[in-house]
């Protein structure tokens, strides 16, 4: 029997307070995401239970219980208040997939702090932008990724502290200070008092224009997080659970920390990279029963063939689901007949904290849906030019939210009319708090989809550039900022262009400076200057060199139009291009 | 180690592996599993072997699997060479 048992019930006088239920929780407790998902466990009697099973490359393998999360958390805590961060300091997780992550990520929430998880490939330029946004005070890496802090610590005037978590001491430079989790093991600590509205996670999401924007979440968002595990990914207290994600992205975070461990459940992680055998045989190992992952991934498993799954007992596996883009229906269908169930999609983004839009155990699946509205979530579509939601089924429109629920972000740092830009009826003057909880407005998630009649919702696309490539959101105007750092390129325009596995890559449009001659060496110096200074998502697989960009007569130049000819759609209205 | 190797060698290291990076890496190092390099960085790397020897990759073929080693790539370049 599902967790859920049934969606239709389910939205019947639905109240948020039923994750209270959940987790048992009493009113008076303090609600830390870091003390819940560590002391409460152990305080509820699973201290010897199993929170976190870790596999590396080669053998690489730990365990920790939930008892070590909570020692081990405390220590981090202690760390970073002994050394002066406060409550509302932002801490960076700069880190591959490493037990100290998921570990440090509590102990920085425990302490009050705000958890900065920032995604491990990104080159210095990456990371600098997101420092410099949130002022961060510190910031938690290995001696792997520590040389790019390195490089642009002179830029950053609000870095106070640099601290190794991982690696050799003896290979720290100054103002740098080692700490071995294992040897820092506090077993009491007195939580910060958080309360619903005290910030907790800043993660950082690209946009059209302009730099990332850096998305606050709050300790309220636990409720949506619980909740969306508890039916969803119906996890249960026997389970083995597989997050793929990394937490340097939100789904890391909300589905691969807080959901699974405010629940008290086992979860496994795999820090290595992908192929597909190895894949395999960590779900056969550690006998995964809950995988969650993206289609990407899941495309890849496809290409790799049934064969390779045939050879691995995958027995254990009783429930899929996938996050990061639309889930096509070929894989759908691939994974029940391989798996002998499906990959349900989830739809939500780095702003909605949590699912939004899914499939649920016991719901008919119609492959290649988004499936229906969390219970709690008023989810329409509504009209490209009104902004009204749509009446006919089919009709295309822009995926739209009633504010108010838990998970929802508060605030993009420091960008309030960017926030408020997001919510369709908005007074000039509103408040972030009266925008959040205004339930006559409609938050816009800037993706299209289509409602059919049977009330399932259909992805169609974003509705803006932002490129999504292999669940990632990648913004142009920062890549485009990147290219004309090059020597080589005057001028550079980006866009998303299909691909099969990733859904999308990225492709550049250049003009050359005079003197400069396009030739594959060049291009692909271009390529490892992106991937660097950016990260490998942001870099182009593609370069076209143009004599001169698509632009309007007022010299915006037409992203558009190049993504148009890519995608082979028609380009719309040309009328404001500029003429040769 | 014969020249293509030594040439792939050369630029994984120059590419992917930073100055004061402790692992050393030779032609049986892993590359795509041990993480130096993702999937993603991959596809330069494949320019890379496409643009030096003049051939053209399959995607089919250009797994991750196949850009584990700088030998397994070498194979592969061979392959396509022959």
């Amino acid at each position: 029997m599902s967790n859920i048992g049934s969606y239709e019930q389910r939205l019947q006088g639905f109240d948020w307070a039923y994750a209270r239920e959940v987790l048992g929780w009493s009113e008076g407790e303090l609600q830390n995401i870091g003390h819940m998902c560590s002391d409460r466990i152990c305080a509820r009697g699973h201290a010897d239970k199993t929170a976190l099973i870790w596999e590396g490359f080669g053998d690489a393998k730990a365990s920790y219980t939930f008892d070590d999360l909570r020692v081990l958390s405390n220590g981090f805590a202690k760390m970073l208040q002994d050394r002066g961060v406060a409550p509302g300091d932002r801490v960076c997780l700069f880190m591959d997939k490493v037990p100290a992550l998921y570990v440090s990520f509590l102990g920085v929430l425990k302490m009050g702090g705000i958890a900065q998880p920032l995604f491990s490939a990104f080159g210095d330029d990456s990371l600098e932008v997101r420092l410099a946004s949130a002022e961060t005070k510190a910031i938690l890496t290995t001696q792997k990724h520590v040389k790019k802090v390195r490089k642009i610590l002179d830029k950053l005037p609000a870095l106070e502290h640099i601290v190794v978590v991982e690696g050799n001491p003896a290979k720290l430079k100054e103002g740098e200070v080692f700490f071995d989790m294992a040897e820092n093991r506090v077993d009491d600590f007195d939580c910060f008092a958080s309360g619903p509205e005290t910030p907790s996670v800043l993660h950082y999401t690209s946009g059209t224009t302009g730099q990332p924007k850096g998305a606050q979440h709050v300790h309220d968002s636990v409720w949506g997080q619980a909740l969306t595990a508890h039916w969803v990914l119906d996890l249960q207290d026997d389970d083995v659970y597989w997050c793929t994600a990394d937490p340097g992205w939100v789904t890391g975070t909300s589905y691969g920390i807080i959901g699974p461990w405010v629940l008290g459940v086992t979860q496994c992680v795999l820090d290595s990279g992908f192929t597909s055998a190895r894949w395999y045989r960590f779900v056969q190992d550690n006998k995964v029963t809950v995988w969650y992952s993206a289609p990407t991934a899941i495309r890849s498993l496809m290409r790799d063939g049934d064969d390779l799954v045939k050879q691995h007992d995958l027995s254990s596996l009783r429930h899929l689901a996938s996050v990061g883009e639309p889930l096509n229906a070929e894989a759908v269908v691939w994974s029940e007949q391989v798996f002998g169930k499906p990959f349900l999609d989830t739809f939500w983004q780095t702003e909605t904290g949590a699912m939004m839009i899914t499939n649920y155990p016991g719901l008919k699946v119609k492959p290649g849906s988004m499936g229906k509205p969390f219970p709690g979530i008023t989810a329409a579509v509504l009209d490209l030019k009104t902004n009204v939601p749509v009446g006919e089924p089919g009709t295309v429109g822009l995926i739209a939210f009633r504010p108010g629920w838990p998970s929802m972000f508060r605030e993009y740092r420091n960008q309030h009319d960017v926030y408020r830009s997001k919510f369709v009826g908005a007074a000039d003057d509103a408040t972030p708090d009266q925008l959040r909880t205004d339930p006559g407005l409609w938050y816009v998630s800037g993706d299209r989809a289509s409602v059919d009649a049977d009330g399932y919702y259909w992805f169609v696309g974003r509705d803006d550039d932002v490129i999504n490539t292999g669940g990632h959101l990648v913004g142009p105007f920062e890549i485009e900022s990147a290219l004309i750092e090059h020597e080589a390129i005057a001028e550079a325009a980006v866009v998303g262009k299909p691909d099969e596995v990733n859904m999308e890559v990225v492709k550049a449009f250049v003009t050359l400076h005079k003197g400069f001659e396009f030739d594959d060496m060049l291009e692909l110096d271009v390529m490892n200057f992106i991937r660097k200074s950016l990260s490998p998502l942001a870099m182009p697989q593609e370069i076209e060199v143009m004599d001169k960009l698509p632009k309007t007569r007022s010299g915006k130049i037409l992203r558009r139009y190049l993504r148009a000819i890519e995608w082979g759609e028609e380009a719309g209205d040309l009328s404001t291009l500029e003429d040769d | 180690m014969d020249e293509m190797k030594e040439a792939v060698l050369e630029y994984v290291i120059d590419e992917y592996v930073d100055e004061d990076d402790d692992e050393e890496v030779g032609v049986d190092t892993p590359l795509i599993s041990s993480g130096i390099v993702d999937s993603f960085s991959m596809v330069s790397l494949k320019v890379f072997l496409e643009k030096k020897y003049q051939i053209s990759l399959p995607d089919s073929e250009a797994t991750p699997e196949a850009f584990d080693t700088v030998n397994s790539i070498c194979d592969l370049v061979n392959k396509h060479l022959g």
